[in-house]
């Protein structure tokens, strides 16, 4: 068994061939950051940062829509606090509401359920943003709808899931040595979600939490598995993920939600990469399946190529100048676990 | 129940009974009594004053109402200068339909906080507005500095050390506890800091500067003093003193204390061989007992080194921080 100190010093002290591994969750990013882990590992080992922030990969198409949604009489769109500021193709949600768009921000998307009772002439909307760790919340809110029997509650839907994502990765050459298996999504869907991925690409997988103790224990685990040549998938967050999914989330997920297509911001359609309503529910959607195309706001704007790992935040012309925190040129520059984000008030 | 009306505001006889009923009675002193258009006091030479709006919502909140929090904040912002605060106004503006009995909790709190920091509310004011019932207080401070006393922002030099008089994070976290209808046993920290202050500027300990750490938490406080003074300054998370269940509950949502507001506490730089004496001092005095040192300030070497705050973190890595970014708003995954 080995101890944490000797952990560090291997990592510090590795010599082997370069190796580069790509964090596919936003809090992975945020914490990677925060822990200054980049410091503690030999230069032959990089930490890139993939497309994990559920508000970084939203397209402008889906902006714009929710923004002529607020716009509309009688309708408010309701979101989480970050995607009020991410830019559409000409602005934001937040810079609507200056025009008249409608909007309120929310903690849970289950404060829906009061809002809509106490206005029934009112339409609210939620933008379902999300990945596998969050879409199970939207079906509690639905069930909660369909018992109260409230119409004036829709979401427009622009949820992600991992594996097509990654293979599309993968396939456009992005191929890093190994992931950073996203530790919330896992605690849904089992490790073994990524079985599938792992074999076929022969890449290791290490399923990892958010301290910096468990990023350093997942991060050996992939050097020595890309050492040995290893492929598979390795949880190193036992405490919360176990092997198979969580069945009452897969059942709910399963009642409401079926498998499509999904545009990332910068990455565009990749089909079976998301979850929308299924036909029997689609009273509760608000337009979803009429978003199929991104379109960028600043030409200069590299978040696409960022959230695919092929560039870093600092190779960005604009970012730090025409693109800071204050005013976002593309996703990744708003959300807290944005990787420009974390980068401009983080990095080193 | 009795709530305020718009009457209370109209100048008449409703008002007069509000401001004899709720606020003569419980801020009375001589000069406030006296009921004339403008209070006549002693002054100094040197006279601080600062100004402050407070809205928190709930007004009462765990360890605390907006009451005490409109007296700490403004004596806090007179002791920062090294002043000895003296005298408070106070303008209410109270929304219609606002409790009559909050309203007598809130003042009488305030009357007692003010006791307790040394000061007396010399004027005062009231509106009523439309509205849903609630309230905002502004108030305005004078304080008078010593001779010789000279304590401002940019007066951090190289070498000198960072002190923290205690933890950090618990107001924000018990005003949002208490917003989003979470159990736990946080309380608000809001108290005024005369006597870690008056303690520190009689002992004779070289303090360069001090600031409350309040709204954008001490990442943004630190960072501030940091790029005032043109120098780095460089903090050890280990040594940043964070309740347990703040820390959890920051953690849970996504939340970092180092940018969370407080509303009684206080950062001092001083020279780093009075260090130690400082701390002790701060941990003897009321509010202080988890006083700490966490950092230190040093030369830049290059440009690009002025105004950057550098945070060690426990692992051994290093990250920069910056000012808060936007609200600070739970994550969403």
């Amino acid at each position: 068994m080995i101890n944490m100190e000797e952990i560090s010093r291997y990592l510090k002290q590795y010599k082997g061939r370069e190796l580069t591994f790509m964090e596919v969750c936003g809090s992975h990013t945020a914490a990677v950051i925060k822990y200054g882990i980049k410091e503690l590992l030999s230069d032959q080992i990089h930490l890139i940062s993939g497309p994990g922030c559920p508000v970084c990969v939203t397209p402008s198409a889906y902006i714009d829509r929710l923004i002529a949604l607020a716009k509309e009489p009688n309708t408010y769109v309701v979101t989480f606090g970050d995607m009020l500021r991410v830019p559409g193709s000409r602005q934001s949600l937040s810079e609507a509401k200056g025009e008249g768009a409608k909007t309120k921000m929310v903690y849970s998307p289950m404060d829906l359920l009061a809002l809509a009772k106490e206005n029934p002439g009112i339409t609210w909307i939620f933008a379902a943003v999300g990945f596998e760790t969050t879409a199970p919340v939207y079906t509690l809110l639905l069930e909660e709808a369909e018992k109260a029997e409230l119409s004036n509650i829709k979401l427009l839907t622009a949820l992600k899931t991992m594996p097509k994502a990654i293979e599309w990765l993968i396939n456009q050459g992005a191929a890093p040595d190994g992931f950073l298996a996203p530790g919330h999504v896992c605690a849904i869907t089992g490790s073994s979600y990524f079985n599938d991925l792992a074999e076929r690409y022969r890449i290791p997988f290490a399923v990892s939490g958010f301290k910096d103790t468990e990023l350093l224990a997942a991060i050996y685990g992939l050097v020595r598995m890309s050492e040995k040549h290893a492929a598979g998938v390795k949880n190193f967050y036992p405490s919360a993920v176990e092997d198979t999914a969580n069945r009452t989330a897969a059942a709910k997920l399963n009642t409401y939600f079926t498998v499509c297509g999904a545009v990332w911001r910068g990455m565009g359609m990749i089909e079976g990469s998301g979850l929308c309503l299924k036909e029997e529910y689609r009273r509760f959607d608000a337009g979803s399946l009429a978003i199929t195309e991104d379109t960028k706001k600043n030409q200069g704007c590299l978040c696409g190529e960022i959230l695919m790992g092929k560039k870093e935040p600092g190779d960005c012309p604009l970012f730090g100048g025409a693109c800071t925190p204050g005013k976002p040129q593309g996703a990744c520059m708003v959300s807290c676990e944005g990787s420009c984000y974390q980068h401009y008030i983080g990095g080193i | 129940m009795e709530r305020i009306t718009m009457e209370h505001g109209g100048g008449g006889r409703a008002t007069g009974e509000l401001i004899e009923s709720v606020f003569a009675d419980a801020f009375s002193n001589e000069i406030l009594s006296a009921m004339e258009d403008a209070a006549v006091v002693e002054g100094s030479a040197h006279i601080a004053v600062t100004t402050d709006s407070f809205v928190v919502t709930p007004p009462e909140f765990p360890g605390g109402d907006i009451g005490r929090l409109c007296v700490c904040g403004t004596v806090n912002d007179l002791l920062m200068r090294g002043a000895v605060p003296k005298y408070l106004t106070c303008g209410f503006i109270l929304e219609e339909g606002a409790e009559l009995a909050m309203l007598r909790r809130i003042v009488r709190s305030m009357a007692e906080t003010a006791r307790e920091a040394k000061v007396q509310i010399i004027a005062g004011d009231t509106k009523v507005i439309n509205g849903n019932g609630g309230l905002s207080i502004n108030t305005t401070g004078v304080g008078f500095v010593p001779e010789g006393v000279s304590i401002h922002a940019s007066n951090s030099r190289a070498g000198d050390a960072i002190l923290i008089s205690g933890n950090i994070g618990d107001h924000h976290a018990a005003v949002l506890s208490s917003r989003m209808e979470m159990k736990n046993t946080i309380k608000s920290d809001n108290a005024p800091l005369n006597e870690i202050v008056e303690r520190l500027c009689e002992s004779g300990v070289e303090v360069h500067v001090l600031r409350d750490v309040t709204r954008g938490g001490l990442a943004t406080v630190l960072k501030e003093l940091a790029i005032s003074a043109g120098l780095r300054f460089e903090i050890e998370e280990e040594k940043l003193p964070v309740d347990p269940q703040v820390r959890d509950f920051c953690g849970l949502l996504g939340l970092d204390p180092l940018y969370m507001g407080n509303e009684g506490k206080l950062v001092a730089v001083v020279a780093g061989k009075d260090a130690e004496r400082a701390k002790k001092i701060m941990q003897n005095a009321a509010y202080g007992a988890r006083a700490e040192r966490i950092g230190s300030v040093f030369a830049a070497k290059e440009d690009f080194d002025r105004g950057k705050l550098v945070l060690h973190t426990k692992i051994g890595g290093k990250r920069n921080l910056d000012v808060l970014q936007g609200e600070g708003l739970p994550r969403i995954c």
